[in-house]
């Protein structure tokens, strides 16, 4: 703690510690007020005398209703939701191989893969899109969820491979080659003795990848095209603005619908997700 | 039958049978290719397989429909003259580099305000994260919607505070645009910043600060001297990592601005995509994103080097 005066506590602590809270986490706040403000109020220019800016005094469901019951919203959690489980299944069991073979396993090549899967860690999804939006669309993958479900471990498997590395490693060999004194094949003893005690970083490969497909935009915006299909992030910043006319409190309905899966896994397992963040740049 | 036939037989019953498969994974060579062959395909079908095929589209003339015969570097030619392009060059530099200036001093700053024990600490670091946790768009729009001229609560609570007398368009001069798209990448990346470095903080031990503070070095000399040296190793990996995701940004400014006004928050990605899926000019919008390939291979090539000299040390 700061030794000293109290005001310099409130200085240097308190003060910079709460500008910091109210500035990351007013948007949010911002959200939930607009989504349940009455359209007459939220369309009061700021200057207007009456403009009550931190709270509202006639909430109103309306948005949440007409989002829910007007528009696709509820197919599109539902997609976003297949896709993101699908996609981050696939990643854990890919990654969890292929960590345990660079991180246990002696062959030639090992240190290049190794580069080769960090290298792909670290390709922005920004660099890709336009020859794989070829590509998915001779595969005849175009505007199916299977588009995404199998893109999105491009960017999922190397992480998941790069952070179960730094478990595996950390588990003794020894108790592996006891297994294998016993009589216990290669196999077995990675699937019986090295999964369950690697299970706290499969479960923070899981949970992080499991956002950021949720997370992810550009790639769900050019393969998707019709509105049954799109993930929550496209659909409603794409179909909630019809022309020019932004729709502020279904959107901001929408916006803080659609993150409520995130922040609910996110909720139960902060611990694993902090894991998995800071073991994903440790390397 | 002897009896000792039948307990020879019995027990080979229970032995481990042991078959070819099993056999060739009790090679690692075998095992390893085997462990490895779901990722390899993965990856190398979409990715690299797409990077050969964005090489190729940057050297043909192809547009949506039309496979496009080979021309040579003239995508790049005419990317070199473009003017807009240069305007989101100049402007991804300054979004990268002002952004993660900004990101890394706030959030050393916050991570070293969380590394105080307070009650309801852990609360806190929870809860600072949903910036980052929270897919981006959507809380992009959030900002859009607080940046809005006519709307904005930014606008008016400035203007009680006294601070200005007219309305600010944030997103709407080109100048502030930049600006503005800047904040709100620093709102997202700081807490990622924070956390990180927060966990490399935790890792040195306090010890070491206080045999600094008992030999009379100040709080500043302390941090100078004693934490940001250990912190360092931490800190440029969380920033190459920030760089690169940064400069490859897209999300962001396509909800804000989409590169406007003006072109004035043009960025690489966004300037691909415009040209690229909004015009339908593959060839030249591949030619576009395949431009930031350079600078991103330098910065991985510095963030591999690094992170190989400390595994050394």
């Amino acid at each position: 703690m700061i030794e000293g005066a109290k005001w310099r506590r409130w200085v240097y602590f308190y003060i910079p510690l709460s500008a910091f809270i109210i500035w990351l986490l007013f948007p949010f706040y911002w959200m939930l007020v607009t989504s349940v403000r009455p359209d007459r109020e939220l369309y009061r220019p700021w200057m207007a005398p009456n403009y009550t800016p931190f709270w509202t005094l006639h909430p109103t469901l309306r948005h949440i209703t007409d989002l829910l019951t007007g528009t696709l919203f509820i197919r599109w959690m539902a997609n976003t939701l297949f896709i993101a489980c699908v996609a981050t299944l696939i990643s854990l069991f890919c990654g969890i191989l292929a960590g345990y073979a660079l991180s246990r396993l002696k062959f030639r090549f090992a240190g290049a893969l190794g580069t080769g899967i960090f290298i792909t860690y670290l390709v922005p999804q920004t660099l890709l899109f336009i020859p794989l939006a070829n590509i998915i669309r001779n595969f005849h993958l175009g505007d199916t969820p299977w588009a995404l479900i199998l893109t999105y471990p491009t960017f999922l498997i190397p992480f998941c491979t790069w952070l179960l590395m730094g478990y595996f490693k950390a588990i003794p060999r020894e108790l592996e080659e006891c297994a294998r004194i016993d009589g216990a094949t290669r196999w077995k003893a990675m699937l019986y003795i090295i999964m369950p005690i690697a299970v706290p970083g499969i479960l923070s490969a899981g949970i992080f990848a499991f956002t950021l497909s949720w997370n992810e935009y550009i790639y769900a915006l050019v393969f998707l095209s019709s509105a049954e299909q799109k993930t929550v992030s496209v659909g409603v910043t794409s179909e909630l603005v019809r022309g020019d006319v932004f729709y502020w409190g279904q959107l901001m309905a929408g916006a803080l619908l659609g993150s409520i899966p995130v922040a609910f896994i996110y909720s139960f397992f902060v611990e694993y997700y902090v894991a998995g963040l800071t073991g994903s740049v440790k390397g | 039958m002897a009896v000792s036939d039948l307990v020879t037989r019995q027990a080979f019953a229970d032995a481990p049978q042991r078959g070819a498969a099993t056999r060739l994974l009790e090679d690692e060579r075998w095992l390893a290719a085997v462990l490895l062959l779901p990722t390899v395909v993965l990856l190398g079908l979409f990715i690299a397989y797409p990077f050969v095929e964005g090489v190729w589209l940057a050297v043909t003339n192809a547009t949506v429909g039309v496979p496009g015969k080979f021309v040579g570097l003239a995508n790049f030619e005419a990317l070199w003259n473009d003017s807009i392009f240069r305007t989101a060059v100049y402007n991804t530099f300054i979004y990268t580099a002002v952004a993660t200036v900004f990101k890394l001093g706030l959030g050393l700053w916050l991570a070293l305000l969380l590394n105080r024990n307070f009650r309801g600490k852990a609360f806190t670091r929870a809860f600072i994260l949903l910036p980052f946790i929270i897919p981006t768009v959507l809380s992009t729009f959030a900002w859009k919607w607080m940046f809005d001229p006519t709307f904005s609560v930014i606008n008016w609570t400035l203007f009680h505070f006294g601070l200005i007398h007219s309305r600010i368009n944030w997103l709407g001069e080109p100048d502030l645009a930049l600006i503005s798209v800047i904040i709100v990448n620093v709102w997202r990346g700081v807490p990622f910043f924070a956390i990180s470095l927060l966990a490399g903080l935790q890792t040195i031990n306090p010890e070491l600060e206080e045999a600094a503070a008992i030999d009379g070095a100040r709080a500043w000399q302390r941090f100078w001297h004693v934490t940001w040296p250990l912190l360092l190793p931490v800190t440029m990996v969380v920033m190459l990592f920030s760089i690169i995701q940064t400069f490859a940004d897209f999300q962001l400014v396509y909800v804000l601005t989409g590169g406007g006004p003006a072109n004035a928050t043009q960025l690489f990605a966004t300037y691909a995509y415009q040209i690229g899926v909004g015009t339908g000019l593959l060839s030249q919008g591949a030619a576009v994103s395949l431009a930031m390939f350079p600078f991103l291979l330098i910065v991985v090539v510095v963030q591999l080097l690094y992170i190989r000299r400390v595994e050394v040390h």
